[in-house]
């Protein structure tokens, strides 16, 4: 076996130089550091109203099934499509809690939140959401969510008193939807996995998700028409993406934040599951960005940062059980990536400094005009 | 409370081989962080359950602590002493709840930022203690087998990815009677080196017949268990208010005979192993639905807890994805033979990253096998790593 550090920081800065030189040789990409003063590929172009979209690469995805030599067979559209097109920052550390959804409200609020991880409980700091439609006087319909399960269905609004009800994103989620239209009848249970960690967890719904009713109007969507071209999707994470399409083409929000998850499968400790939810997830999000630049209110003006929430545990570590779980909190379950592309994005750029998951709202705040003054993060520079 | 404060008689409900070891080193623990305590009583508390390995080692880290002078009781816990619980934590009854208590302290690392910090002081320990108590190498070379893809007729993508750069990869193994072969084989070595829970079979479906000098395991002789444990988990989370932390407390606090383990109506008295099913079964994820993770997670805790010597784990064919609630239905599954193999594949390079983490690496010896196919790769001191062969080759000469 190699030798591999025991110092974290050592190992995570090690593993960030082996990922941007695999990256750099795959996707024939520049290092970041000769381009901070360039302007060389710089994708401004004319501003229209600015855009953000969020991708959370949902569910925890190691290197070695994406972006190591090895993996990279099960990422082909981000290799191949993606990257070039990007800027790829390979080291975003998580320093929080490692539960998907306390977590992704941590990437929400730009602030490590300690909440329990399986309760139906809001953030305590504000969102992005709030920061965005308050400071800028945004109507509800200008920043929405789309998750996969009900536990995320928090992650809209916090309780925070200066913010709160009221002033966060409107949630849809696509199969409490689907459940809603079929009535729990036809087959369609395919689409409402839910919650790999403890799969038989399913909090009651609360605060500010999409209503049935409003399928029809908002989304011009019948439920005829959702129910049978759901039939034709197979995960979970694609009637997201299905739900996405519809929310860009009728309500065209300016901020939107999907939350895929189909990987955490994982937990179940069947790699062949594991492995086929990032061939998924990777292929949704090269379809996710298609759709962006098919639509005329995104094409041009939109940023879209994809970033998982965090890894899953290294198969050196004896604490853990390899890809199934995210429980050692070792360096290798921290140490994410994050793939930025669109409006205002350098191209085909490596950027190799660590850099927090909690920078990633004072960042979108920078490109929309809001300041995260609650967040414990700081603006990526060279997204500016 | 504190434990300073211990007193024997809080250990009168441990069970009774528990109690004895604890009394004997109340004095012991009661100098000790109590960020730590609870997770050493943890074992002791299981000690009437746990395999001989385990024993020995539980004792001679008391001992080992016992013997420390104050000084080096300070340095060793410098770390764990800079841990802080909060009021809840320490008034938590951990001397009888010793597990719940690491799960909630876990929680609450996890909450105030300390993890690192536990992780930190945990490896430090790990790391004195083996220095103190050096590991015993096995008194024969251990010997691990995997056997995967059965069910699979054609295959046409690499196999053994990961393993093959620890040794040599055989094109042209004769597939024939080497299932016996591999049972005859660690029989033998279970008669010849008789250790008590020392030679283990594993298997993720139907188990083939084995000599009873072999520790067995498999998926479908628990299928009763699991069964009954499915039925009752469902029946808990159709309760109101019944959440994924309550499920886990309610599964930890389970005996083997709720869900008819360790009678002798079951055809297995063995206390011992009828924890170990258990555990299995309530505390790892997917094992209760998925016989690839079963064959996997039961080979990893039997490495971990047992340390054989022999262990042979043949991975059968898992269950079809579906939404996890009906994965629990006790309906006919329909099977995923072609992913089960990937699984196995990935679960045999596991099974072989866990066997090495014993004492006697460098002498052990790893073979995996893709069942009834002329693919194998060994991995041991006689194998060349990175390795090909395409000779034809007797499987016996494998495990040699």
């Amino acid at each position: 076996m190699s030798p591999v550090s025991t110092n974290p920081v050592e190992l995570a800065r090690q593993f960030a130089l082996t990922r941007r030189d695999f990256i750099r040789s795959a996707a024939g990409v520049a290092l970041g550091s000769s381009l901070l003063s360039s302007p060389i590929a710089y994708a401004a172009g004319a501003m229209k109203k600015r855009k953000v979209v969020v991708v959370t690469f949902g569910g925890g995805a190691r290197d070695q099934e994406t972006f190591a030599p090895e993996g990279q067979e099960n990422i082909p559209h981000m290799m191949s499509e993606m990257i070039p097109q990007a800027s790829f920052f390979t080291q975003v550390v998580n320093r929080g809690i490692l539960g998907h959804y306390v977590a992704t409200a941590s990437l929400a609020t730009g602030t490590y939140e300690t909440f329990n991880n399986f309760a139906a409980v809001p953030p305590n700091n504000p969102t992005v959401f709030e920061y965005f439609r308050k400071d800028l006087k945004r109507p509800p319909n200008d920043a929405w969510v789309v998750a996969p399960s009900n536990g995320f269905n928090r992650i809209g609004e916090s309780n925070n008193r200066s913010y709160g009800p009221g002033t966060g994103a409107r949630v849809i989620l696509p199969k409490h939807l689907l459940t809603a239209a079929t009535s729990g009848k036809g087959d369609f249970s395919h689409l409402l996995r839910d919650n790999y960690e403890t799969p038989l967890y399913t909090p009651e719904l609360g605060g500010n998700e999409f209503e049935l009713q409003q399928l029809g109007n908002l989304l011009k969507l019948s439920v005829d028409d959702f129910k049978s071209h759901a039939l034709t999707l197979s995960s979970p994470d694609e009637l997201s993406l299905y739900i996405t399409r519809r929310l860009m083409r009728e309500v065209a929000p300016s901020l939107l934040w999907i939350t895929m998850h189909d990987i955490d499968i994982a937990h179940a400790g069947a790699f062949s599951l594991y492995v086929e939810g990032i061939r998924r997830t990777d292929r949704l999000c090269s379809e996710l960005w298609k759709a962006i630049q098919a639509e005329p209110e995104y094409a041009g003006n939109t940023t879209m940062l994809i970033l998982p929430d965090f890894g899953r545990d290294a198969d050196d570590d004896a604490g853990g059980n390899g890809f199934q779980h995210h429980r050692t909190g070792d360096a290798l379950s921290r140490t994410t990536w994050m793939l930025a592309m669109g409006a205002g994005v350098r191209e085909g750029v490596i950027y190799d400094r660590p850099m927090d998951s909690t920078d990633l709202v004072p960042t979108i705040g920078s490109m929309l005009g809001f300041q995260a003054t609650q967040s414990q993060g700081k603006s990526i520079p060279e997204l500016l | 409370m504190q434990p300073a404060e211990l007193k024997s008689e809080q250990f009168s409900n441990y069970p009774p081989e528990a109690r004895k070891l604890a009394e004997r080193y109340t004095g012991t623990l009661s100098q000790l962080p109590p960020s730590f305590v609870p997770s050493l009583l943890r074992e002791v508390i299981e000690y009437d359950y746990k395999f001989p390995v385990e024993r020995k080692a539980i004792e001679k880290e008391l001992e080992t602590l016992t013997a420390l002078s104050p000084s080096d009781r300070a340095e060793w816990f410098a770390g764990f002493a800079q841990i802080t619980l909060s009021h809840q934590l320490v008034n938590y009854d951990w001397v009888n709840s010793p597990g719940q208590f690491v799960e909630q302290l876990s929680a609450h690392l996890w909450a105030t930022h300390q993890l690192d910090a536990f992780r930190a002081a945990a490896t430090s320990y790990a790391s004195r203690l083996a220095a103190a108590n050096p590991p015993e190498p096995p008194p024969i070379p251990r010997l691990g087998i995997s056997v995967i893809g059965q069910g699979v007729t054609t295959y046409n993508n690499p196999l053994f990815r990961k393993l093959r750069p620890y040794g040599a990869h055989f094109t042209q193994v004769k597939p024939e009677g080497a299932m016996q072969t591999m049972l005859a084989v660690v029989a033998e070595r279970a008669k010849a080196t008789p250790i008590s829970y020392g030679h283990w079979y594993v298997d993720g479906g139907a188990e083939a017949k084995y000599d009873p000098a072999l520790t067995g395991v498999s998926y479908r002789a628990l299928e009763p268990a699991r069964t009954e444990l499915t039925a009752k988990m469902r029946a808990e989370i159709e309760k109101p208010g019944m959440g994924p932390e309550a499920l886990r407390t309610l599964m930890a606090r389970m005996k083997p005979e709720d869900i008819g383990l360790g009678t002798t109506a079951n055809g297995n008295a063995d206390p011992v192993m009828a924890r170990f099913q258990l555990k299995i079964l309530t505390e790892a994820s997917g094992t209760q639905i998925f016989a690839t993770t079963f064959a996997q997670w039961t080979a990893r805790e039997a490495l971990r807890r047992a340390q054989p010597v022999t262990l042979l784990v043949r991975f059968a064919p898992r269950q079809k994805q579906k939404p996890m609630n009906e994965m629990i239905a006790a309906t006919a599954p329909e099977l995923d033979p072609l992913g089960s193999l990937v699984d196995a594949d990935f679960g045999s390079y596991y099974n072989y990253l866990n066997q090495q983490r014993l004492p006697g690496a460098d002498r052990s010896s790893f073979v995996v096998w893709f069942e009834g196919h002329n693919q194998a790769v060994a991995i041991g001191p006689k194998w060349q790593r990175g390795t090909q062969s395409n000779e034809p080759t007797e499987f016996k000469t494998l495990l040699a």
